[in-house]
C-alpha cells in the first residue's frame, strides 16, 4: 500500500429492501498497521459494514476505498488485498484442511505456494490436522481454519467478525496473541465483537456502532481517559460522620453501606497522582483506612454510557 | 482473468464429484444400463426399427440425453446452491473473481461431469446394442453444448432456489418430463399431428433430434434447427445469468 490509509469508507448507506437502514451515511479512514476494533451491540451494522466494505453486500449509496482502490470499480485490486473471517463457521465440512486453505489462496488468483500454506498452517497450530476432514475438527480448531483461509492469499487487511464469539476462554486468549502476532508481520486489522474486554485488550483504535450511525471513533487510550474515570478506595476501620474540613481539597466522596464506609477519591492520574500526599492527610485527621484499592472504569462501561447516550 | 480463480472453483467441484463417486457417476450410469435392458433388450426386441434403425439402436442417443440433461442441472445447481446454504459463498463473493469467471468455475465443472457420464454411457451403450456414430463431431457438438446449457439452467435454479425442495422441484417437474416427451424414446413424427405440433414447442426434441441425426442422419427436425434452437437457449440463459450477477439476485443482498 502506498500511502498509510488502509481504508477510507465515505459517507456509506445501505438500506435493504424492506427499508431498514443498516447503515447510515459512514464516514471512517483506518490507518495501515492498526487494529482497529469495531464495537456495536447485535444488530447495530458490524457485519453490514464489513460485508459492504468485501464486496458481499451491494451498498446503496457512498464509497469504499482499499488502498486507494474504489472496490466496486477496482474491485479486483482492492479485494485482494483484504482476508474475511466471517462470523459463522462457514466450511466445507466434508473438504480437508489443506485442500480448504489451498482452495481459498487459488480464488484470489495467488500461485500454488505449498510453503506458505505449510507456514500458516503451523502458525495456527493446525499442521497436524492438514489432512483431517473440517467435519471432524473441533469449534476452535474450525475457527482457525477459517482464518488460515483468510490469510491464505497473502493479505495485507484482514477483517475479523467475531472472532471468538462462542470460544472458551483459553481458546479466546490463545486468538488473541495470534492477533497480536499478525498485526506484527504488518497486517491491518479491524474487529468486531460485543467482548468489550477484547477491544480493550487488542485495539489501537476503536469505533463504536448503534443503528447503523458511528458514534464515534477514537484512540482506545485517549477514549478511556476522556471518558473512563480512576478512583482510589479508602475502605475505613471505624464510620465517619461526614468528611473532615481538612481534606476538603480532595476530590473526596463519603459511602456507606453494609460492609463499612469507604472514602473514595476519584482523580485524573495525568495530574493528580499525589496518593501519598491523600494518605498523610488521612493520616493526619486520624483515619486509618484498613484496605486500599483502585479501580479503573472499563471499556465496557463507557460502551455503555455512550451507547445508551444515543 | 483469475485463471487461478477459475481453476481453484473448478477442481473443487471435480473433487465432490470424485468423493460422490457413487452417487455421481455409478449411479447414473446404472440406471442408464437398467433402460438398455429393459427398452433395448427386452421390449427393445418386440419393437419394430424406426427409420431402419433398430429400437435398442435408436433409443440410445435419447438415453444419453436423458442422463446429461438431468445430471447437467443437477450438478450445477447444486454446485452454486450448496455454498449459498452452508455461508461458504461469502468467500466466493469476497474473491477477485468477475460473473463469468464464477460461472465458468462452476459451470465448467458441471458441464464436464456431464460429458464425462454421456461418454461412459455411450461406451456402455455399445456392450448392449450394435450401433455406430455417423457424424463424430456433431455427437460432440451435440453432448458438449448440451451439457454446457443445461449445467447454465442448473446454475440459475441453483441461485433462484431457496430450498432444497425448490432445488428439486424444476429437474422433477419440468425437465424430466419434457425429456421423455422430448423423443427419447419414440419420433415426434409417429405421434398425431395435433400432438406433433405440441412437441415442437418443446426445446428438448432439438436437443435429441440432432444428436441423433449425428449418430443415424436420421432427426424430427433439420440439423441446422437444431443447432440454432440449442445456441438460442444457451444465449437466454447466458443473459439471465448476466442479469443475476448485475443485480445481486439471490446472491448479495
Amino acid at each position: 500500500m502506498e500511502n498509510n490509509t488502509a481504508i477510507k469508507i465515505t459517507a456509506l448507506k445501505k438500506i435493504y429492501d424492506n427499508g431498514f437502514k443498516a447503515l447510515n451515511s459512514i464516514d471512517l479512514e483506518i490507518s495501515r498497521g492498526e487494529i482497529f476494533a469495531l464495537l456495536g451491540p447485535n444488530g447495530a451494522g458490524k457485519t453490514t459494514l464489513i460485508n459492504a466494505v468485501c464486496g458481499i453486500v451491494r451498498p446503496s449509496s457512498g464509497t469504499v476505498a482499499i488502498a486507494g482502490y474504489d472496490n466496486i470499480m477496482q474491485y479486483r485490486e482492492a479485494r485482494s488485498l483484504v482476508g474475511l473471517v466471517p462470523q459463522e463457521l462457514a466450511t466445507d465440512s466434508f473438504e480437508t484442511v489443506w485442500n480448504t486453505v489451498t482452495f481459498s489462496r487459488g480464488l484470489f488468483g495467488k500461485a500454488h505456494n505449498p510453503r506458505h500454506i505449510e507456514d500458516i498452517l503451523k502458525r495456527l497450530s493446525l499442521w497436524d490436522k492438514k489432512d483431517e476432514q473440517i467435519r471432524f475438527l473441533s469449534g476452535g480448531m474450525k475457527r482457525r481454519v477459517m482464518v488460515a483461509k483468510a490469510l491464505s492469499h497473502e493479505p495485507e487487511i484482514l477483517f475479523l467478525d467475531e472472532p471468538t464469539a462462542g470460544v472458551d476462554v483459553e481458546l479466546r486468549k490463545s486468538m488473541w496473541a495470534q492477533v497480536r502476532d499478525l498485526r506484527e508481520t504488518g497486517i491491518t486489522i479491524i474487529l468486531t465483537t460485543h467482548y468489550i474486554e477484547e477491544a480493550q485488550e487488542m485495539a489501537d483504535r476503536v469505533g463504536i456502532i448503534n443503528k447503523g450511525h458511528l458514534i464515534l471513533t477514537e484512540d482506545k487510550n485517549d477514549l478511556m481517559q476522556k471518558m473512563g474515570k480512576r478512583q482510589m478506595i479508602f475502605v475505613l476501620r471505624e464510620p465517619l460522620a461526614a468528611i473532615p474540613t481538612g481534606l476538603g481539597s480532595y476530590p473526596l466522596t463519603l459511602e456507606k453501606d453494609e460492609n463499612g464506609d469507604r472514602l473514595i477519591l476519584t482523580y485524573d492520574p495525568e495530574t493528580e497522582n499525589d496518593i501519598s500526599d491523600v494518605l498523610d492527610n488521612l493520616k493526619s485527621q486520624g483515619i486509618r483506612p484498613k484496605d486500599i484499592y483502585s479501580y479503573q472504569s472499563s471499556l465496557e462501561e463507557i460502551f455503555i454510557k455512550l451507547v445508551e447516550a444515543k | 482473468m483469475n485463471i487461478r480463480g477459475i481453476r481453484a472453483i473448478y477442481v473443487f467441484e471435480m473433487r465432490r464429484t470424485l468423493r460422490t463417486l457413487s452417487q455421481s457417476i455409478v449411479s447414473p450410469v446404472l440406471s442408464t444400463v437398467l433402460y438398455f435392458i429393459v427398452f433395448g433388450s427386452a421390449i427393445g426386441s418386440r419393437i419394430q426399427a424406426i427409420n431402419d434403425i433398430p429400437y435398442g439402436a435408436f433409443i440410445v442417443p435419447g438415453l444419453i440425453m436423458l442422463t446429461i440433461l438431468g445430471q447437467s442441472v443437477s450438478n450445477a445447481s447444486f454446485g452454486i446452491y450448496f455454498p449459498r446454504f452452508t455461508g461458504t459463498i461469502y468467500e466466493i463473493l469476497s474473491a477477485p473473481l468477475s460473473f463469468i469467471e464464477i460461472v465458468l468455475g462452476y459451470v465448467g465443472a458441471a458441464a464436464t461431469k456431464s460429458v464425462m457420464l454421456g461418454v461412459i454411457v455411450l461406451l456402455t451403450a455399445f456392450f448392449f446394442v450394435p450401433m455406430h456414430i455417423a457424424h463424430p463431431f456433431w455427437m460432440a457438438f451435440f453432448l458438449i453444448m448440451t451439457s454446457v446449457t443445461f449445467s447454465l439452467l442448473g446454475f440459475i435454479i441453483g441461485i433462484w432456489a431457496d430450498g432444497f425442495e425448490k432445488l428439486q422441484l424444476i429437474p422433477l417437474l419440468i425437465i424430466t418430463p419434457l425429456t421423455f416427451l422430448g423423443g427419447s424414446f419414440y419420433s415426434i413424427n409417429m405421434l398425431p399431428h395435433f400432438w406433433y405440433q405440441v412437441s415442437l414447442v418443446n426445446p428438448v426434441v432439438y436437443l435429441v433430434s440432432g444428436f441423433r441425426w449425428s449418430f443415424y442422419e436420421h432427426g424430427d427436425v433439420s440439423l441446422m434447427t437444431s443447432v440454432t434452437m440449442i445456441v438460442a437457449f444457451t444465449i437466454v440463459c447466458l443473459i439471465i445469468i448476466g442479469w443475476i450477477f448485475k443485480t445481486g439476485y439471490g446472491l448479495k443482498k
